[in-house]
């Protein structure tokens, strides 16, 4: 019998420090067993449970894309037991990842649809990977217009900044990168909340358009109005949600949003979905 | 099916034979209570129990059970890399377990064994386990199970059913596996009589009742900010004695300790009435408050159970959460309120 | 006991109609024998499910804390020395409550019952003079309340509330020359070993549930020590150690507040008497500080004051 408790082991391949605050750090993983990396098969959107063993197990998000190969990683903010562990470990350190768990953003129907993606702070990691994803010269074709607002705090907890840059150039993609503020003369960038700059730069939306939203709850409310206002289904409105997880296979009781759960059938839900549950996240 | 008599005199030999073969648990009276426990050395069951205390859902599910165990010492080579503990699987038998608890056994099976995954814990120690049931000839006041979907001589998760007749048993062989147990134990004197007529007299003492016929149909969000929930949770005191005592309750928590360089990752019962089973490491609680966490339980129980897998409530009557609170909350209750909600909410959408 | 009932309820209503009070704290009729559900009434027709009887063990001063409604609340006697604690230690104020006082001939120890009762107890009924009818399923039994009262109640100082602004019915006799820590002193009285030994029977049914905790009024800490995980102070298994542990220092965390109302046992579902560990420091307050918890709101809790002449043998 498989025991989906047990995590494959990995290798901390390199270590990216994200944010002026060094909050937010990229681990990128090597697999100690090559095969394990076809069994970790995933899609964007999915997560899985980082363990350190003494430590315990954190879900995150997967940063990376299933185009990138060789590799997972994943962003983690400094928190809690097992974050802040992890950020105090060195390359070449030995850990575990389990996963790839929960389900994925649903790409079947976004095939053929223009893709409007709202994500803040930190919670940009799975939307990286879905970026990444779309743009694969592969995968291209099959999405119609992709739109991006992207937004932190300052420029400084912006994270992957080569990346944006290389996105902003692109003919392909719409990028607005915006931050609550800064001080900083030379930014260029767009200067609000996330939400007002969705109203100002996003397309319209039409039977043909989702939207992906992930970010901080505060941010989530109040863009769920300026999506509504500019045309988008609720069932084409996508959220990933996060709760309190242990076991990350459905199990263990804690994550549920009545009847649903969070991390076996989530995270990932549209809102028409998370209306008819008591929206307890 | 095969019924088989045993007269008690031949029990005494029965048991010898069996704990050969199997590791054997059953009902034991320790001080105030009984509780099921391993029977070491020749000890016998003592079928002349009413109830347990606690379920016995801790001989597939331990309140404490290890997972896996990890050296911290780098100089190892398998430093920080987790090492599954080997499987349990010796056979084991649990004599004189109640028709409701075997029923709530094969309800958390739902739970444990999905299409996606196997808890290999649960699943080895369920599949080693011969489940030897006694029929419930005198049920508790507080017994509700006829109207739980089970009863007291219901057969859900059983591989033998045990009736006492005063100066034998009738077993009744439900599965290959209990066959096999009453092979064991030599019992094989066929029985001419069946377990008819003494189920119907068990089954009309069962006057408690729950309601919950209206709630499948129900409306989850009518029901959850339904007003009834202030007053029904005022009581609770936010301990875990209803989730510890209950057969069907299986949420857990996983653990890391670690003593010396020697670590292991364990799993213990966790409840959801405890304000951290649910709280975010930003502090930030989606259970806030006891009403939200009394509502939880009662939800998921006769609401998001029942709508998950429509195989009914997530309960069976075993009545232990009605005896045991200590603040007297009252599922059968609480069932009626949510109940008469529910037919509210019908009648809403008739109009 | 039904003139206490029926005056809780008129009391209850005049105070409601009065607005003297938002909502009354106090007990309803339970589902099931021996026992009752602590609950709030706002409304005349609520009020009459307000009960009294010997089945009111539970410590109402426990939904006290941290509201802010005015708030009327029945207390037997510790249930209102539990109160003056909360209003020492700024968890209720005295402006917000008004304080219905039962005098209290004792709580029926459900268990001692059970014990000495064949069959299921499907009845239980009390007459004015003392006596406690069972019925069960093997007959009829009769016993003498005293006999079947909490051990708590049996070396109860202070029946009567000690804070109070109406009271039910006249103040009962309080017991004297009772001897209050027999058990405590035939615990000192062991050797370590013995202590060792009597702590690990003690405490090996427990199943961490928590239920002696959140029963008790003085363990309102926004999160217990026990689920702290930064630091992580003890394990979560079934190790003995751990839940020694636990039971040792919620103890002492109680040490000098706790009024041995007797809640922690009463609501333990397998049993244990964790009571000898809270007694223990009672003990120990009253005789080196002369001090029991909850009697007054003028004094300054045993452990939140110094005096030069407080022993210090025990520091070494």
């Amino acid at each position: 019998m498989d025991n989906p408790y047990l995590p494959y082991s990995v290798r901390i391949d390199e270590i990216i420090t994200e944010s002026e605050d060094r909050s937010l750090k990229t681990f990128k993983f090597v697999f100690l067993n090559s095969e394990d990396e076809a069994r970790f098969a995933y899609q964007a959107g999915q997560f899985a449970e980082l363990s350190i063993a003494g430590k315990g197990e954190i879900p995150i998000g997967i940063a990376s894309s299933p185009v990138e190969k060789g590799f997972i990683k994943f962003t983690v903010n400094k928190a809690g037991v097992v974050t802040s562990h992890l950020h105090n470990m060195k390359t070449g350190d030995i850990m575990g990842v389990r996963g790839p768990l929960g389900n994925c953003y649903p790409w079947e129907k976004l095939e053929g649809k223009n893709v409007l993606i709202v994500g803040g702070g930190f919670a940009f990691t799975t939307l990286r990977s879905s970026i990444i994803y779309m743009l694969d010269s592969a995968n291209r074709p099959k999405f119609k217009d992709i739109t991006v607002v992207y937004g932190a705090r300052t420029p400084g907890m912006l994270l992957y900044k080569d990346e944006l840059i290389e996105w902003e150039k692109r003919d392909d993609i719409n990028v607005h990168i915006t931050v609550d503020g800064t001080d900083d003369p030379s930014w260029k960038y767009n200067v609000g909340f996330v939400p007002p700059i969705t109203e100002q730069k996003a397309p319209q939306g039409n039977e043909d358009s989702y939207a992906i939203v992930c970010g901080p709850p505060i941010m989530i409310k109040f863009t769920q109005p300026v999506l509504e206002k500019l045309g988008y289904d609720h069932n084409h409105i996508i959220l990933s949600l996060e709760n309190r997880m242990k076991c990350g296979i459905g199990m263990c009781g804690r994550c549920n949003i009545g009847r649903e759960l969070v991390c076996k059938d989530g995270p990932v839900f549209s809102l028409s979905e998370v209306n008819q549950t008591p929206r307890e996240y | 099916m095969k019924v088989i008599k045993i007269d008690k005199a031949q029990f005494a030999d029965g048991y010898k034979a069996l704990q050969k073969v199997y590791k054997l648990f059953g009902p034991v009276k320790e001080k105030a209570f009984y509780n099921f426990k391993e029977l070491v050395d020749g000890r016998q069951a003592d079928l002349s129990f009413q109830n347990t205390r606690l379920s016995p859902k801790s001989i597939v599910f331990p309140q404490s059970e290890d997972m896996f165990t990890y050296t911290l010492d780098e100089a190892s080579k398998d430093a920080n890399q987790l090492k599954p503990v080997p499987e349990k699987n010796e056979s084991r038998a649990v004599i004189g377990i109640r028709p409701c608890d075997a029923k709530a056994i094969s309800l958390v099976r739902m739970n444990f064994d999905t299409q996606e995954y196997k808890d290999p814990y649960w699943l080895n120690l369920f599949n080693a386990t011969t489940f030897v049931g006694l029929a419930c000839d005198s049920p508790c006041q507080s017994c509700f199970c006829t109207t739980a979907g089970c009863g007291p001589y219901h057969e859900d998760g059983l591989d033998i059913l045990l009736s006492d007749q005063t100066d034998h048993f009738l077993a009744k062989e439900l599965t290959d596996k209990g066959a096999k147990l009453m092979k064991a134990a030599g019992w094989k004197t066929k029985a001419t009589a069946g377990l008819e007529d003494k189920k119907k007299t068990a089954e009309s003492k069962i006057t408690a009742k729950i309601s919950t016929d209206n709630l499948s149909g129900a409306d989850t969000l009518a029901l959850y900010n339904a007003n009834f929930w202030e007053d029904a949770s005022f009581a609770c005191i936010n301990c875990g004695t209803c989730t510890f005592v209950c057969p069907t309750c299986w949420c857990f928590d996983i653990q890391d300790e670690v003593h010396a360089k020697n670590g292991k990752r364990m799993r213990n019962w966790d409840s959801c009435m405890f304000p951290i089973f649910t709280v975010h490491t930003t502090g930030h609680n989606p259970r806030e408050t006891k009403l939200h966490r009394v509502r939880q339980r009662f939800m998921h129980k006769l609401k998001y159970f029942v709508d998950k897998y429509e195989k009914g409530i997530m309960c069976v009557g075993c009545g232990r959460c009605v005896s045991q609170c200590p603040v007297n909350i009252d599922i059968r209750k609480i069932s009626e309120l949510m109940n008469k909600q529910a037919s509210k909410n019908i009648c809403a959408v008739q109009k | 006991m039904i003139t206490y009932s029926n005056k809780i309820k008129e009391i209850a209503k005049r105070l409601l109609k009065e607005c003297r009070a938002e909502m009354v704290i106090g007990f309803r009729k339970g589902s099931i024998p021996m026992m009752n559900e602590p609950c709030f009434v706002r409304t005349d027709e609520q009020a009459d499910d307000l009960v009294w009887d010997s089945h009111c063990g539970i410590n109402l001063a426990n939904y006290l804390t941290s509201r802010d409604e005015k708030i009327a609340i029945v207390a037997k006697g510790c249930d209102s020395r539990n109160i003056v604690n909360h209003i020492v230690e700024n968890k209720i104020n005295r402006e917000q409550l008004y304080i219905i006082g039962v005098p209290c001939q004792g709580m029926v120890d459900k268990r001692k019952i059970l014990a000495q009762t064949e069959g299921e107890v499907l009845q239980i009924t009390e007459t004015e003079n003392g006596q406690i009818t069972v019925k069960s399923a093997n007959g009829e039994k009769t016993f003498s309340k005293s006999d079947v009262i909490q051990q708590n109640c049996s070396v109860c100082i202070q029946p009567n509330p000690v804070l109070y602004d109406e009271m039910v019915a006249d103040p009962v006799q309080g017991q004297t020359d009772i001897d209050q820590f027999a058990d405590v002193r035939a615990l000192e009285a062991m050797s370590t070993e013995e202590k060792r030994a009597y702590f690990d029977e003690l405490l090996a049914p427990c199943i961490r549930c928590y239920a002696c905790r959140n029963a008790c009024p003085l363990c309102y800490c926004p999160t217990c020590f026990v689920d702290e995980s930064k630091p992580q102070w003890l394990g979560k298994s079934q190790d003995i150690m751990d839940i020694k542990t636990f039971h040792f220092l919620r103890a002492y965390h109680c040490a000098g507040r706790c009024t041995d109302c007797g809640a922690c046992e009463r609501a333990c579902p397998v049993g244990i008497n964790m009571r000898i560990l809270t007694k223990k420091l009672n003990k120990d307050c009253l005789d080196l500080y002369d001090w029991q918890a909850g009697m007054s709101i003028d004094k300054r809790p045993a452990l939140d004051v110094y005096q030069t002449n407080d022993p210090e043998k025990f520091i070494k």
